[in-house]
């Protein structure tokens, strides 16, 4: 695996690797958060999940968030690995790792970058159904950039 | 020449990875316009980069540059 500290691999995702990215002596936190393939939405069962990416621009947007974070907690050292291809239920799509000096700013720090990778960066998953698949995101089209690109600051909520 | 990738649903659409527009020039605007009439596709919902970065609408795509139509992103 390449030591980037922000990685698009269609290798399984090592917890212990990106973790350990962000190991340093200033540190008296490391939060993580693995995003896992979840069997049943709505009730519906999935059986594999597909993600495709746009990798090199998906890895430089991953630094971007590592950016921003850093801008609004400059004390964060953060790491993203996010796996593409085909990933059975419970298998890891994501890890985040970040560690500050103090633990709530790890946390707040991790929330934003999952909330962020959902807004800005090219991954895409298509969802096996027993009856059927969906690239989600688009079908309901629900969304709409009129600017033709997401906005530079977006709330959490 | 203007070399357009696209992804996940519109890959599959469109039938392939790649396309490619003869403009030496064009706005973002213009080209989603000018995709949107040529594939028959909606336009409202797709982000544009032009060379890994998200593209104003009022942007120029010049010839050479790698656009990327973006449909509305799902990782995590």
């Amino acid at each position: 695996m390449k030591n980037s500290m922000f990685i698009i691999t269609s290798e399984p995702v090592s917890i212990e690797e990106v973790t350990q990215k962000v190991v340093r002596r200033e540190a008296g936190a490391i939060v993580n958060f693995i995003g896992t393939v979840r069997e049943f939405t709505k009730g519906k069962r999935t059986l594999s999940l597909q993600y495709e990416a746009y990798p090199s621009m998906a890895e430089k947007q991953l630094a971007k968030i590592g950016e921003e974070i850093n801008e609004k907690w400059p004390d964060a050292i953060t790491a993203i690995t996010h796996r593409t291809g085909k990933l059975d239920i419970s298998d890891i799509a994501v890890v985040i790792a970040v560690s500050t000096p103090h633990r709530k700013d790890a946390y707040a720090a991790n929330e934003y970058a999952i909330e962020r990778i959902k807004q800005i960066v090219p991954i895409w998953k298509k969802e096996q159904w027993e009856d059927g698949e969906e690239w989600i995101g688009d079908q309901l089209e629900n969304k709409s950039y009129p600017k033709g690109k997401p906005e530079e600051v977006e709330n959490n909520d | 020449m203007i070399n357009i990738k696209v992804f996940a649903h519109l890959r599959e659409k469109l039938g392939g990875e790649q396309l490619t527009v003869d403009h030496t020039e064009i706005t973002v605007k213009e080209l989603l316009q000018e995709l949107a009439e040529k594939y028959s596709i909606k336009t409202d919902s797709i982000m544009v980069a032009i060379n890994e970065e998200y593209a104003d609408s009022e942007d120029l795509v010049q010839s050479g540059d790698t656009v990327a139509l973006i449909p509305p992103v799902s990782g995590g």
